[in-house]
């Protein structure tokens, strides 16, 4: 998911010594999760959860943020007025999800220049499925469809997790995901019931690159998720890696055959018995190498957003300076008059 | 690839963003956000928070001028009124006659 990378580090073990007072109040907190509260900033929080929650967090709005650019990448070449003003809009959520998360992982203690640096040094990871090109206009309804239908399916759970902060943050997310994949669907509509059959073939060409990677998605299987087990029992996961990959499989499945479409899977095939699609294997290698930065675009997203960052420090200090110089203009006005 | 390293006393200061969702109801809580003047930090509440439609009027305030209690003083400050059940209307069966009161 948006947060695949958190199945990737390796399993963490939680400090074993502790003193009387700490396991007291981690007691407490256990029994605070298992009662199913809300955790909220200022509450006392077990170091390893805190830690979990700020790379969680930060990941997520990474993706957020670096999700703007295979976007950003069609908004001048949009086939019509409408269609251009719905991907700007689009994309100006995408930002705005960036920073509600980061605003939610500042309250664990963490600097949005630290995080903004782990991104840019390449230490803090973003989702597997941006580094993939947008190389057609299909595209941009496919992303739509798919990478953000299978961002819904992995965030309408995280709206119930015990990181108050966090679970709001997703809650208002989710109310703007809806709109992202309902355009996506839409475009694809027109273009295979009202377009060409060189339209239409763009469709299923763009279907066939970004199928793939919207299940790599979901992360690795859960036998290879070493995190998720404490991450579930906290209540920062709520359903598994592959639980959410079926559901997104079942989904896709009916609504490609709405859409006229194929999914590039010999293997997709109802099964009756288990009351859920079946699909073929992953390519896990391919996956991997996308994660440990070999993907098609990982060196051209990375360095977009550092020249982005870079190009924009003096507007940044610009107007910090200019806002100090006002503060202290209006401190010697005061001082003056009293 | 030349990643300036950034001090975080060069972050804009953070800034806490109240709603009023329509007239008639009370500012709420929506969030947070970084700009450098009060100026400023309307301006991008404006854009962060009511892309749809969500307000009719926006406050915001450094984070910093905020004072909030400790949640360890939740139950020093706010047990005490759990045994205090005739501050609800609840605690007055009437007769029925008159229980619309």
């Amino acid at each position: 998911m948006y947060t695949q990378a958190m199945d990737l580090a390796p399993k963490e073990e939680r400090k074993a010594v502790r003193t009387v007072e700490e396991a007291e109040l981690e007691a407490r907190f256990e029994a605070r999760i298992d009662a199913g509260d809300f955790i909220e900033a200022k509450d006392w929080m077990p170091e390893h959860y805190r830690r979990t929650l700020v790379r969680q967090i930060s990941q997520h709005a990474h993706s957020e943020i670096v999700g703007m650019l295979p976007e950003g990448n069609w908004v001048t070449r949009a086939p019509t007025l409408k269609r251009k003003a719905i991907l700007l809009a689009k994309i100006q959520d995408e930002g705005g999800h960036g920073l509600y998360l980061y605003a939610a992982a500042e309250t664990l203690g963490t600097s949005r220049d630290q995080m903004v640096d782990a991104l840019h040094a390449g230490k803090a990871k973003y989702s597997s499925i941006f580094n993939y090109p947008t190389l057609n206009w299909a595209d941009i309804g496919t992303i739509g469809w798919l990478v953000d239908g299978a961002a819904i399916m992995n965030q309408v759970p995280l709206t119930r997790c015990s990181y108050a902060p966090y679970a709001r943050a997703m809650v208002r997310i989710c109310r703007e995901e809806s709109f992202h994949q309902r355009q996506g669907f839409d475009s694809l509509l027109v273009m295979m019931k009202e377009g060409t059959d060189a339209q239409r073939a763009l469709v299923q060409d763009a279907v066939n690159r970004w199928w793939w990677p919207s299940l790599m998605m979901f992360g690795p299987p859960d036998a290879e998720s070493p995190n998720s087990a404490q991450s579930t029992r906290w209540g920062i996961k709520r359903l598994s890696n592959d639980t959410l990959r079926q559901k997104f499989v079942d989904a896709c499945a009916e609504q490609a055959q709405v859409l006229g479409v194929t999914l590039p899977d010999p293997d997709l095939k109802w099964n009756a018995e288990r009351g859920h699609w079946d699909f073929g294997p992953i390519d896990w290698a391919e996956f991997w190498r996308v994660v440990g930065g070999h993907g098609p675009c990982n060196k051209e997203r990375l360095a977009a957003r550092v020249k982005a960052w870079d190009d924009g420090a003096w507007v940044r200090e610009a107007a910090l300076a200019h806002a100090r110089k006002q503060a202290a203009k209006e401190q010697a006005a005061k001082e003056q008059a009293a | 690839m030349n990643t300036t390293p950034s001090a975080s006393a060069n972050e804009w200061p953070l800034w806490e963003v109240f709603v009023r969702p329509k007239a008639g109801l009370d500012h709420k809580h929506c969030g947070s956000l970084h700009a450098a003047d009060p100026k400023m930090a309307l301006q991008l509440a404006r854009e962060v928070y009511t892309r749809r439609q969500e307000g009719t009027s926006v406050w915001v305030v450094k984070s910093s001028d905020i004072t909030a209690s400790d949640p360890g003083d939740k139950a020093m400050l706010f047990d005490p009124m759990e045994d205090k059940v005739y501050r609800h209307p609840t605690f007055y069966p009437l007769p029925d006659e008159v229980n619309h009161m």
